[in-house]
């Protein structure tokens, strides 16, 4: 039977449901979890024995830049990143080349080796969702949803201007439909807008040209049309001033902002029995914590401000976010955030590319390399992992490295085994600047994190946060049949030999999706059927007709029609509506 | 006393299409019987075939790389990638050879006696790269889009070059008997480059470090540059550039503003 699977003996680590290492079995039915298997299914079922080794659900990526246009001119200027970097084809594999920007094939096929199943793109631009949907179709053996950037769109801004949140909610909702996109990104607000004019905004209270709104304005107004609306997520933040020295201070002003807005995500969904409560409480999930915790005043002293973060993260229940971890060697930075790559220019003069998305957003892709020698990329290293071990509650943190703004996806497992031991910090402060120690308070942090709150920041809560954990980030009855085996003996792991829980992590025993087993010790044995997930957002047909008039006569501001504009079902493999309910 | 053991390769195949012949190397001749070193399996476009079919193959391999002499006895200028990665020992090409001759090589030597084509000493570690002839574009010059060019090793090249020579080169010598066309040290931020000829333009553009050397005449001289002094009979270890020359530093035209420096003759230049 297709789908239909047994798992067991592993020790099973499923924090959702509060399952934590216990030695169980998994049984899935069908492609979902179920309580057991009756002899006659057991008989046609896949056996597998995870004796000894580590059973997680299949991992979630909150934030990954995989597809679109920006990914891609990531491809086409860096024929460097390819070359060296190489996969043959198989009998069913196609070949793909890139390290840091991997071909759409061969992207998929490493993020399941890893035994991820699940990964969103962290920016949309609503012009580029097209080409983006395209690429994640193509992108095999995961399920995918995208954020659609709004952060500095013309309409947004207009609306909040005039302060009409019922217009602006009424576009959102109609935008997501359009574009296929799951939730909100808002990238340096009033920034971006203000970048077609050679111009950055430096407060949060600093109104764009133009459209006169302030950060302030539009992360307030995107939050509350968030909880309005009920979208599954919350509202997604690259918050202003991004890699600036002392950019800390505005980031934690930003997550002040939306703090008395209370989380109402609606989804119209089946969810999975799990112990804990699956659905999210926050009303902000701050992206790419490292880069948006700069402190010092100037490049000759900076130094780490993650603590002025993660502290009012600790005391506060409405934030959760991702680190944005920095692994050291070949990254491709690449952001909505044009004027920040401008900077980075400025700093490296490495090749750079910007791009101004008309009347929606903007962004710039730069190659660049994360030394050890260099006192600032150490001072990154630590902060990016200061990020996940100064919070104290896993729950509100997410592992990502913004890929490939920090480093590669691939680059988990190092991430990972830096989370679990100690030892393996301290060796790499032996290898990199001392800057890393001197200026960051990690050399004296001894926390280990347990496969647990590994599970936790690598799947549950990445799920959790995106409002999918319903069916993903967990394996509670109900759930999808997504599931990574690891060759690791949780019982017999030793946290200071962390090349084996490197070697662990980085090619499961096996990737199992929907109950099927797609890949096998790095091997792709499967290409699955993949879904692709956006937010199907119900309003009145009235407010939506006032609006759209509004979009039809500011259209003439664009270079394509409007007929154009929305991206067609066609363009999704298995496109596969959340149901947001917003007159419920 | 060390025995060099030799390996003749006389071309007999078809060459109509280009062979990529990376496997050509001291390297992993070493330890093989001259049969041995026939079957090794190389590409021709999209097909994998032996050695032996496009070479015929006279005398083992010796004990190590070091121990090994490749000699090429003929034309090849069809066949790619000769000497790619070898890290010692010795290739003598009697003749011309195709693209990429050299590549990211770190030790030993490779004599072209003939010319070579685009690409020789790409990313080159370490070693000598003799070309008695000319060669094309990309000497010791990094991949595409990469700007990490020849970090060690010499090139010699006795006659012209084109493009791109030693871009991004930030160890090592170049050294050009001939003339050089554009963007000749493009990106430099270390090691040597001298050219006994004439350049077209670009010249050192967007250097940050490293010396250049130019011993004919600039065409179209960089305006990012700032003339220093006048040094008479330049010396670098070995290598001597006899005559006057104006230095200059830059490229001050790019952000970093550079601390690269660029001699440029004065007899042939006097327009400067």
């Amino acid at each position: 039977m297709a789908g239909t699977i047994a798992i067991k003996n592993g020790y099973v680590y499923d924090p959702l449901n509060e399952v934590d290492g216990e030695v169980m079995d998994i049984f899935i039915k069908n492609g979902k979890v179920v309580t057991e298997l009756s002899a006659a299914e057991m008989k046609d079922a896949k056996e597998i024995d995870a004796k000894g080794k580590t059973v997680m659900p299949g991992g979630v990526d909150s934030h990954s830049h995989v597809a679109g246009a920006k990914v891609n001119t990531g491809r086409m200027m860096r024929p460097e990143d390819h070359y060296k970097y190489y996969q043959k084809k198989t009998p069913i594999a196609h070949s793909g080349c890139g390290y840091t920007v991997p071909s759409v094939y061969l992207g998929g096929y490493e993020y399941s080796k890893m035994g991820y199943t699940t990964v969103f793109e962290a920016a949309v631009p609503p012009m580029e969702a097209r080409h983006t949907h395209e690429e994640m179709r193509s992108i095999p053996m995961l399920d995918m949803a995208g954020y659609l950037v709004l952060g500095n769109n013309w309409f947004l801004m207009r609306y909040l201007k005039e302060g009409d949140i019922d217009k602006a909610a009424a576009y959102v909702s109609w935008m997501m439909k359009t574009h296929k996109t799951y939730g909100i990104k808002c990238v340096n607000p009033a920034g971006v807008e203000n970048w077609g004019w050679g111009e950055n905004v430096s407060a949060l209270d600093e109104a764009n040209i133009h459209f006169e709104v302030t950060p302030e304005d539009i992360i307030k107004g995107l939050a509350e049309i968030n909880e309005q609306l009920g979208i599954p997520m919350p509202m997604h933040l690259h918050a202003n001033n991004l890699g600036h020295p002392g950019c800390w201070e505005i980031t934690r002003d930003s997550l002040k902002i939306p703090k008395s807005i209370k989380a109402k995500p609606n989804t119209d969904v089946e969810w999975a029995e799990t112990k804990m409560k699956a659905q999210r409480h926050q009303s902000v999930y701050l992206t790419h914590c490292q880069f948006n915790a700069f402190g010092g005043t100037s490049w000759r002293d900076f130094e780490s401000g993650v603590k002025g973060i993660t502290d009012y993260v600790n005391s506060n229940d409405h934030v959760v976010m991702d680190s944005g971890c920095v692994p050291f060697g070949d990254a491709t930075v690449m952001t909505g955030d044009g004027p920040a790559i401008h900077d980075l220019y400025q700093l490296t003069g490495n090749k750079w590319s910007n791009t101004d998305v008309e009347c929606e957003c903007g962004s710039g892709v730069l190659p660049f390399t994360y030394l050890k020698s260099n006192p600032i990329h150490s001072v990154q290293w630590a902060m990016g992992l200061e990020t996940l071990l100064y919070v104290k509650d896993a729950w509100k943190s997410i592992m990502t490295t913004d890929s490939p703004n920090g480093g590669p996806f691939t680059k988990y497992p190092q991430i990972i085994a830096w989370l679990m031991s100690n030892k393996a910090r301290q060796d790499t402060f032996e290898e990199c600047h001392k800057w890393a120690s001197d200026r960051s308070g990690l050399a004296s942090e001894t926390r280990e994190m347990s496969l647990s709150e590994i599970a936790i920041v690598t799947r549950a809560n990445a799920a959790r946060t995106t409002g999918l954990a319903h069916s993903k980030g967990t394996l509670a009855v109900g759930a999808d049949g997504d599931v990574a085996v690891y060759d690791i003996d949780a019982k017999k792991i030793d946290v200071n030999d962390y090349e084996s829980i490197i070697r662990g992590f980085q090619n499961a025993s096996y990737t199992i999706k929907g109950g099927e087993v797609i890949t096998q010790d790095g091997e792709i044995l499967a290409i699955p059927e993949k879904n692709t997930f956006y937010s199907d957002i119900a309003i009145k047909a009235d407010s939506e007709k006032e609006m759209l008039k509004d979009v039809k006569s500011w259209f003439k501001y664009y270079t394509i029609g409007f007929n154009n504009y929305p991206t067609p079902d066609k363009y999704l493999a298995n496109p596969t509506p959340i149901k947001v309910n917003a007159e419920r | 006393m060390i025995l060099m053991a030799e390996v003749i390769l006389k071309p007999i195949g078809n060459f109509d299409l280009t062979v990529e012949a990376e496997a050509i190397t001291p390297d992993n001749f070493a330890g093989k019987t001259a049969v041995e070193i026939g079957e090794i399996l190389i590409w021709q476009a999209p097909a994998q075939a032996k050695l032996s079919e496009f070479f015929s193959v006279e005398g083992n391999g010796g004990s190590s790389a070091e121990d090994t002499t490749i000699t090429i006895d003929g034309d090849v200028p069809r066949v790619k990638r000769i000497g790619q990665e070898m890290t010692a020992g010795k290739i003598i090409i009697k003749g011309s050879t195709g693209m990429h001759v050299g590549n990211t090589m770190a030790g030993g030597e490779i004599i072209v006696e003939g010319n070579a084509e685009s690409w020789p000493g790409m990313e080159m570690k370490g070693g000598l790269l003799h070309i008695k002839g000319d060669t094309l574009d990309h000497v010791g010059c990094a991949y595409r889009g990469s700007w990490h060019g020849m970090t060690g090793g010499r090139i010699v090249i006795d006659g012209n070059a084109k493009n791109q020579v030693g871009g991004g080169i930030s160890g090592g010598e170049i050294i050009i008997g001939g003339n050089v066309d554009n963007f000749c040290g493009i990106r430099m931020n270390g090691g040597l480059i001298v050219v006994k000829g004439n350049a077209v333009r670009t010249t050192a553009a967007e250097m940050t470090g490293g010396v250049m050397v130019v011993g004919g005449r600039i065409e179209k001289f960089s305006p990012g540059f700032e003339m220093e002094a006048v040094e008479c009979d330049l010396k670098f270890d070995d290598i001597e550039c006899a005559g006057e020359f104006m230095k200059f530093t830059g490229d001050y035209a790019i952000p970093q503003k550079g601390k690269g420096t660029l001699y440029v003759s004065y007899e042939n230049n006097e327009c400067l």
